[in-house]
Order: structure tokens, then C-alpha cells, then sequence
């Protein structure tokens, strides 16, 4: 029996995590009546265009940041390498349509940027170009500067990893600094890489609010579109299945990517790694092209919403934030502990057994992360309320009484939203932590005697410590975070920030939302800095200098 | 096994209890407005029943309605288009509700039948045309925006919000199916740009000298007349226009309010809703949120006169709800975002 209680576990929490999305595809075969033709004969092509072309650029624009800045500040030393080593995880803290909204109101036509060009030099709206923040074009770059931290996470921790012989092998054989990085460090990065980038696009995929305010009409938002306005249920449901298909492939590439390039170092001993010294004019465009996205993904938004709260902030904060910071808190904390848990079991089942089933598994339980969270919560609703009138038929039948939504109408329909929705990020974490333990030191624990459940608690747990965290800072962040499933499933009463940054904003009052959005970013700062902090010890030994 | 259904019985009795504790009022809203939480302090303290909320998009809480079926604990589902009310009509969760005080206080116009919902307030879809670029008497009619002399001048917002929806079904009442399909396509061709922001945004482009004319909602000009220094400044670079002034009138839509069939405090709910058609209560959606009362002779704010007076579309309400569909399609096929 102990040897599928692992993998049946794993199954059994991913089916679980899935039920939701599945629900959701229930729909898929039956009778559109009429609104995918209609779909496909006026709106489709566009989505389809718009949602491949912001997935690419996106991709390009985070894989650029992101992997341009890890390797820059783990094998350079320039002028405030220290501070950008973890200040260039800060766009985690803001949620991607609060940058919108931010980018938005500066940028516009009568924002202030465009005002004071045409003050100073007369212009009327014929007389000069400027970029429409509103566009495809605005997206991906906001996107960009906001998700490139996942690949800068990622490729930070394998160059810090790397083994600094294999580099020097490269110098040895004749290749540049830029050869080594190009044909030794990436290609071992690799698989790093593309977890980072698959988080960074799933989230794109997912992203209802940013691109909906950037007036981008993507599968996320036509999905909405399709459901609410159009009123179908079933056209949405085929057009989540589309969205579902690219997840699929994206999370197929990323696995594959990650099987072909496992590899393990054959020792523990480390030398430091190398770094080089960037002096004058080289350090100084180092510097510069680290704090960018810095400054663009995290300083310009909050600088203009204290800006903003300065002058017509939220007369009511006082009153609320505290209770909603409450809830903000108590939702991320209690959902990233289950998401850790979660995801520890799914990744070890894979562990343990590593056959078709449960890479099936973990396939099935990392797809939420790309559906929208409003999609989602309509899938969390079925189940739930399912069981809920199951519960009262039997309370009814047995005592007589009906106790209510017990489950749907609670914080357990958030929380399982929750799950759905960002197990992917823990599990990703988990699993890429798991496999850098090498099997061996499973084998020989296991030779000594060890049961399955032994060997997670005193060495794989252990050795996990710093992973675990950083899967719950993130999920954590992610979660204050989180707008649409909160919105839909929320019992009475229950405002998290996230709320009322939303209600401020959707009755246009951005002044006044401004307080809100500060704080979400302060209360996502505080796992963040601490993430940051966590990696900076990742390498023992301090890193030697050479001068070039 | 049977202490097992003791505990599992227990745990049930705990969560529900909470449901038990006063007089309450469940509402699900979709409106999102800070004055409304002074409608429901004020409804507390005069009758003592406690007001228990959810507030969030008004097609996500259809929903989570539908679902929960029976089970439901809401009371009353409060939402800001008559399409929304027209559609959870159809949806069969709204109970009738009995209410002489209602029947004489909401006009005929804005509530159904059979009592089925009820209007609470009002909010005209007006123009906002530049002050220095557009003569008086230029734009007179929505018909106006979508003739080609405005081409490049015009501002309005998303087809996905549902006020646009409501205008077009509007349209499609006032002159078939084909006529307003033609309007949408000249709409759209007159557009300065791709429809983004909200109503806010289209009067500043106006102001900012994106384009001409802007279409929007009464109370957001009368929140900007009221706020800022800026937004006062970007007022005051517009003048109001209400449209179709010589024929069928302003299109006006209206926010409102329905007993749900599941509700466990029907008693409560009416309360709730006559209390929300009080005088004291339509002066807060006057003096809070700009909108104008349906309650005639009920308090207007110096605000809304300023606006002055003006003929409405007298359509009922549930003659553009029932256009909705049609109009989002015809939307979508021409190309308005």
C-alpha cells in the first residue's frame, strides 16, 4: 500500500486543484447557439493576434530584463550592484494593473506628461506623436517591467549555482566573457530560465485588468466579454479551451525543457564565483541598465501614487485599512501555507514516481495559473455549491436543519480559489528545489531504511527550507494581490485592499484609490525584501574580485 | 459514526449561527459607490436591522445568485443598468414584492409591473462638447455623432460598458435594427480613438483637446464639477449638451433594486428598498453619487439644477434591457471595441 499512497496523494490534490477548470470545460461541447460563429466571424482573429503577439513580446521583454540583469549583478561588481541585487525584485510587490493605472493616467492625452509637452511648446493634438500608453505596445512593456522578476529570480539563482570550472574551461578553450555567457552559463540556465518565463507568460495569459485597461482585447478579456456581456456561458468556455491549449503547450515546453537539461553537480565544493569589476564608464551603464527596470517597473508607479494620495488620497483609510490589511494578511498567509503544503506533496509524488501519471499531475495542477481569476471563481462556485446542497439535503433529512452556503458562502471558496489558481507558482519553485536535491542522497537514505514520509520531513524538508519560503513569499504577494476571484467569492462583509483599490478605481476615482494601491505594494514589500534578502546568502563562500 | 455527525452537526450550527444573530438584510450590490454605506448606516440606526453586503460586479454576482440557488442568503440584489435588472428578470430570481408605500412613491416607468424591481435612481447619458472648438447648437442628437463632419472628434467609452449597451438598445428601439447598426458603424468611424478609460477619461480628452465631443454619465461631470481643482478646471473647458432635446428626449438609465425569490428576510428586504425610495435616502443618491431621484418632488443638490432641466426618453427601461443581446452584437460587428 505505502507505495502509490504518495502518488495518490499527489493525484488527488491536483484533481482537486483542477476541478475548477475543468468545470469550466464541461461546457465546451454543447450548443454555443450561435455565438462562436458570431465570435469568429468578428472578434476572434483579433483576440488571437493580440493574445499571441503580448505573449511574445512579453516573453522577449522579461527574458531581456530578466536574465540581462541576474547575470550583470552576479558576475559584475559596479556602483550599487548591492542595492539593485535585491531592489530588482521590487515590481513583484505591484500588481500589473495598478502599474496600468499608473502608466495610464501619466501618459494619456490629458495626462500630465502630454499636458506640460504641450503648455511648453504650444502644441495642439495635430502637431506632434506620442505613444499611445492604451495599446499593444504599452502592454508588453508594462507587462515586461512587471513579470520580469520571475526570470530574474530564476536566472539569478542558476548563475549563483553555477559552477564557476566550467566557465573557466570556456576562458582556457579561448571564448570571451560574452562567449561564456552565450554558449556556457545560458545553456546551463536553461531550464531556470524557462520555468521563469513560463510564470512570466502564464500570468500575461491570465492578466484580465491591466490589458483591459489598456484597452487590449485579449482571450482574457474576450473570455469575460463572452460570459457576461454576450451572456454565454458555453461560447466562454470554448474560447477558456483555446487559452487552455496555449497554457498546455507552454507548460509542455517548460517541462521538456527541464527534463532534457537535468543535471546535478557532481560536488559540493564550490569555489567563489568570479566576478569582474566594472569601473568608469562600463560600470556606470551597468548600473544604469539594472536600475531601469527598477525605476520603470517599480519607482514611476509609486512615486505617482503618493503623488496622487498626496493631493486626494482615500478620505476613508483610517477607518478601513487596517481591517483590510486584516484580511489582506490573513487570506495570503493562510492560502501560501496550503499552496507550500500542496505543492510539497504534488512534487514529491513526482518525485518518488516518476512515471506518465504523475507528470500528468503535475501538469494538471500547474494549468490555473494562467485563467483568469474570474473564470476560475465561476469554476470554484459548481463544486461548491454542488456539495453545499448536498450538505443541506443531508443536514435536512437528518437533523432537520439546513445550516446554509457553509462552503461556498466562506473563506474556504476564496482559499480553494486561491489554490487553483497559484499552486502552479509554489509547485514550480518546489519542484525546481527537489530537483537540484541529487537522487543519490534519496538512495542512500532510503538504503539505510528510511520511509518515504521520513525521508521528506528530515532531508528533503531540511534542504527544501529556502525554497519553501520563497514559494510562500511569492504566492503570498500574489494573493494580496489578487482582484477578480476575490471579488466573485467573497463572503458577506469580507473587503481584502485589493477590493476596495478596485472599487475606488472602477468608480474612477484614482486619487482615491491611490492610498489603497500603497498599500498592497507596502504589504507585498515585506516578503519580497525578505526573498531578496534570503538569496543573498545563497553562495557560502564571499566572491573574489579580478579586476579587468 | 453518530458522534461523528454530532461534530460535523456542530461545526454547521457554529457557521450558521453567525446568520442568526439580528434582524439583518443581505444585499448583494453592484453598485460601488461610499455614499451608499451611509444609505445602509442611516437604514440601521432608523429601523435597527443590520445591513450584511457584498458588493462586486453586477454579471459575477448574477452568477453566484444563480448558483446558490435556494440556498442563497441574499435578500435583495441591488444594480446599476436596467439591462442588468431586465436580465435577472429573465433569470426568474427576483419575488414580487407587495408595497403601496413603493407603487405610489417610483413611477410606473421605472419599476416592473408586477413589482418584480424597483428604480431608485437616475443617470442621464449625456454629451460633453469643448467650449471652444464646438458652436452652441452644433451636436444636438446622438444621431449628430455619427455624421461624418465629426469625424476624428469623437470620444466615448468601451462597448463592454454596459450604459453603451443600454444607449444602442435605445437606439434600436427609436429606429430598427438596421438604422442603429448604420449609427454604431458611423459612431465608430467618428471615434478619435481606440474606446478606452471611462466616462471621466472621454471628458478630459475633451478638455485636453483629444476631440470635441465626449459622451458620459450625468453624475461623473457632477462629481468633476465638485472635485479637484484639476477635474474643476476640466469642467469647466465643457459644456453639457442633452441630446435629442426636440424629439424622443435623453436617454436616461436607472440603478435598482429586486427581492430575491430565495430571500430568508423578505420582511426586512422591503423595508430595505422603501427606505432606499425615502426622501431622506434619495437626497443621499442626489447629494452623494449626483444621480437624480425617481421619487418626484424628492430634493435635487444646487448640482444637479446647475445642470438645468431637460426631457427624458420616456422607453421603459425594460425595452433597452431587452435589447441588450442584439445590441452587443451589433457592437462587436462594428468594430467598437
Amino acid at each position: 500500500m505505502r507505495g502509490i499512497a504518495w502518488p495518490l496523494a499527489g493525484s488527488l490534490v491536483a484533481a482537486w486543484v483542477a476541478v475548477p477548470i475543468m468545470v469550466v470545460l464541461a461546457s465546451v461541447g454543447a450548443d454555443s447557439d450561435g455565438v462562436w460563429a458570431h465570435l469568429a466571424s468578428t472578434v476572434l482573429p483579433g483576440y488571437i493576434r493580440n493574445t499571441v503577439l503580448l505573449a511574445l513580446g512579453v516573453a522577449v521583454g522579461t527574458f531581456v530584463l530578466g536574465v540581462g540583469s541576474a547575470w550583470l549583478v552576479t558576475m559584475c561588481r559596479f556602483p550599487g550592484q548591492r542595492v539593485l541585487w535585491w531592489a530588482l525584485l521590487l515590481p513583484l510587490a505591484i500588481p500589473a494593473y495598478l502599474s496600468a493605472y499608473a502608466y495610464s493616467d501619466l501618459l494619456q492625452f490629458s495626462g500630465p506628461v502630454q499636458t506640460g509637452l504641450r503648455d511648453a511648446f504650444g502644441w495642439i493634438r495635430a502637431d506632434y506623436w506620442f505613444p499611445q500608453v492604451r495599446s499593444l505596445g504599452g502592454a508588453i512593456a508594462i507587462l515586461s517591467f512587471g513579470l520580469y522578476p520571475y526570470v530574474y529570480l530564476a536566472s539569478r539563482s542558476a548563475f549563483l549555482e553555477q559552477s564557476m570550472c566550467a566557465l573557466e574551461v570556456g576562458r582556457t578553450l579561448g571564448g570571451g566573457p560574452w562567449n561564456g555567457f552565450r554558449r556556457i552559463a545560458l545553456p546551463l540556465a536553461r531550464p531556470s530560465i524557462v520555468a521563469g518565463l513560463s510564470l512570466a507568460l502564464m500570468e500575461t495569459l491570465a492578466e484580465f485588468g491591466a490589458v483591459d485597461y489598456l484597452a487590449v482585447d485579449t482571450f482574457a478579456t474576450g473570455i469575460f466579454r463572452t460570459w457576461m456581456t454576450r451572456g454565454s456561458l458555453t461560447a466562454a468556455a470554448q474560447l477558456s479551451a483555446c487559452l487552455l491549449g496555449l497554457v498546455g503547450i507552454l507548460i509542455l515546453i517548460e517541462r521538456s525543457a527541464r527534463r532534457r537539461a537535468r543535471f546535478f553537480s557532481a560536488t559540493h565544493r564550490h569555489r567563489a564565483l568570479a566576478t569582474v569589476r566594472l569601473r568608469g564608464v562600463r560600470g556606470a551603464v551597468a548600473a544604469m541598465a539594472c536600475a531601469l527596470p527598477v525605476v520603470l517597473g517599480f519607482a514611476v508607479p509609486v512615486l505617482r501614487f503618493i503623488d496622487l494620495s498626496a493631493t486626494g488620497g482615500d478620505r476613508r483609510a483610517g477607518e478601513l485599512f487596517v481591517e483590510l490589511a486584516r484580511n489582506s494578511m490573513l487570506v495570503g498567509l493562510t492560502a501560501a501555507a496550503l499552496a507550500a503544503a500542496l505543492a510539497l506533496v504534488v512534487a514529491y509524488a513526482g518525485r518518488l514516481d516518476p512515471s506518465p501519471a504523475s507528470r500528468f499531475t503535475g501538469w494538471l495542477a500547474g494549468l490555473g495559473y494562467a485563467i483568469p481569476g474570474g473564470v476560475i471563481a465561476i469554476g470554484v462556485l459548481a463544486p461548491l455549491t454542488w456539495l453545499d446542497h448536498r450538505l443541506n439535503d443531508w443536514g435536512q433529512a437528518a437533523f432537520d436543519f439546513a445550516p446554509g452556503l457553509i462552503l461556498s458562502g466562506s473563506v474556504v471558496a476564496v482559499l480553494l480559489g486561491y489554490q487553483t489558481r497559484f499552486l502552479a507558482l509554489a509547485l514550480s519553485l518546489i519542484e525546481a528545489g527537489l530537483g537540484r536535491i541529487r537522487p543519490s542522497i534519496d538512495d542512500a537514505a532510503r538504503t539505510l531504511g528510511a520511509t518515504p514520509g521520513r525521508l521528506l520531513r528530515q532531508v528533503h524538508v531540511p534542504l527544501l527550507r529556502g525554497t519553501t519560503f520563497a514559494a510562500l513569499a511569492l504566492v503570498f504577494v500574489e494573493v494580496i494581490k489578487e482582484l477578480p476571484a476575490t471579488l466573485i467569492l467573497r463572503p458577506f462583509n469580507f473587503e481584502t485592499l485589493a477590493v476596495r483599490v478596485y472599487q475606488l478605481a472602477s468608480d474612477e476615482r484614482l486619487a482615491e484609490a491611490s492610498t489603497g494601491a500603497l498599500a498592497i505594494i507596502a504589504v507585498g514589500l515585506v516578503p519580497v525584501v525578505i526573498l531578496s534578502r534570503l538569496q543573498q546568502g545563497a553562495r557560502p563562500a564571499a566572491a573574489d574580485e579580478v579586476s579587468e | 459514526m453518530d458522534s461523528k455527525k454530532t461534530v460535523v452537526f456542530g461545526v454547521m450550527l457554529l457557521v450558521a449561527a453567525t446568520s442568526f444573530a439580528a434582524e439583518v438584510v443581505n444585499v448583494y450590490s453592484a453598485r460601488h459607490y461610499d455614499t451608499d454605506d451611509v444609505l445602509y448606516e442611516n437604514f440601521t440606526t432608523e429601523t435597527g436591522i443590520e445591513v450584511n453586503l457584498i458588493e462586486g460586479n453586477s454579471d459575477a454576482l448574477l452568477a453566484r445568485l444563480e448558483r446558490e440557488g435556494d440556498l442563497s442568503p441574499a435578500d435583495v440584489f441591488m444594480t446599476v443598468d436596467a439591462g442588468r435588472l431586465f436580465q435577472a428578470e429573465q433569470r426568474g430570481i427576483f419575488a414580487p414584492a407587495r408595497s403601496r408605500l413603493l407603487e405610489q412613491r417610483v413611477p410606473a416607468r421605472l419599476r416592473h409591473p408586477d413589482g418584480l424591481w424597483f428604480g431608485l435612481s437616475k443617470r442621464a447619458r449625456i454629451l460633453l462638447v469643448s467650449r471652444e472648438r464646438v458652436a452652441e447648437d452644433k451636436v444636438l442628437s446622438y444621431e449628430d455623432l455619427a455624421k461624418p463632419e465629426w469625424k476624428d472628434r469623437v470620444l466615448i467609452r468601451s462597448s463592454s460598458n454596459v450604459y453603451n449597451q443600454s444607449l444602442v438598445g435605445s437606439m434600436i428601439a427609436a429606429h430598427g435594427e438596421a438604422k442603429a447598426e448604420e449609427w454604431c458603424r458611423g459612431l465608430v468611424a467618428n471615434m478619435a480613438r481606440t474606446p478606452q478609460g471611462g466616462d471621466r477619461d472621454q471628458i478630459r480628452g475633451v478638455a485636453a483637446g483629444e476631440a470635441d465631443v465626449a459622451v458620459a454619465n450625468s453624475y461623473y461631470f457632477a462629481h468633476m464639477l465638485n472635485g479637484s481643482p484639476e477635474d474643476r478646471a476640466v469642467a469647466a473647458k465643457v459644456r453639457v449638451v442633452f441630446p435629442n432635446q426636440g424629439d424622443r428626449g435623453t436617454h436616461v438609465n436607472i440603478s435598482g433594486i429586486g427581492v430575491l425569490k430565495s430571500a430568508p428576510n423578505p420582511r426586512n428586504a422591503v423595508r430595505f428598498i422603501e427606505y432606499l425610495t425615502s426622501d431622506a435616502a434619495q437626497k443621499v443618491f442626489a447629494g452623494g453619487n449626483y444621480e437624480y431621484p425617481v421619487v418626484q418632488g424628492a430634493d435635487r443638490t444646487e448640482t444637479l439644477d446647475r445642470l438645468g432641466d431637460f426631457e427624458e426618453d420616456v422607453l421603459n427601461a425594460s425595452v433597452f434591457g431587452n435589447n441588450n443581446q442584439a445590441a452587443v452584437r451589433m457592437m462587436d460587428r462594428a468594430g467598437w471595441r
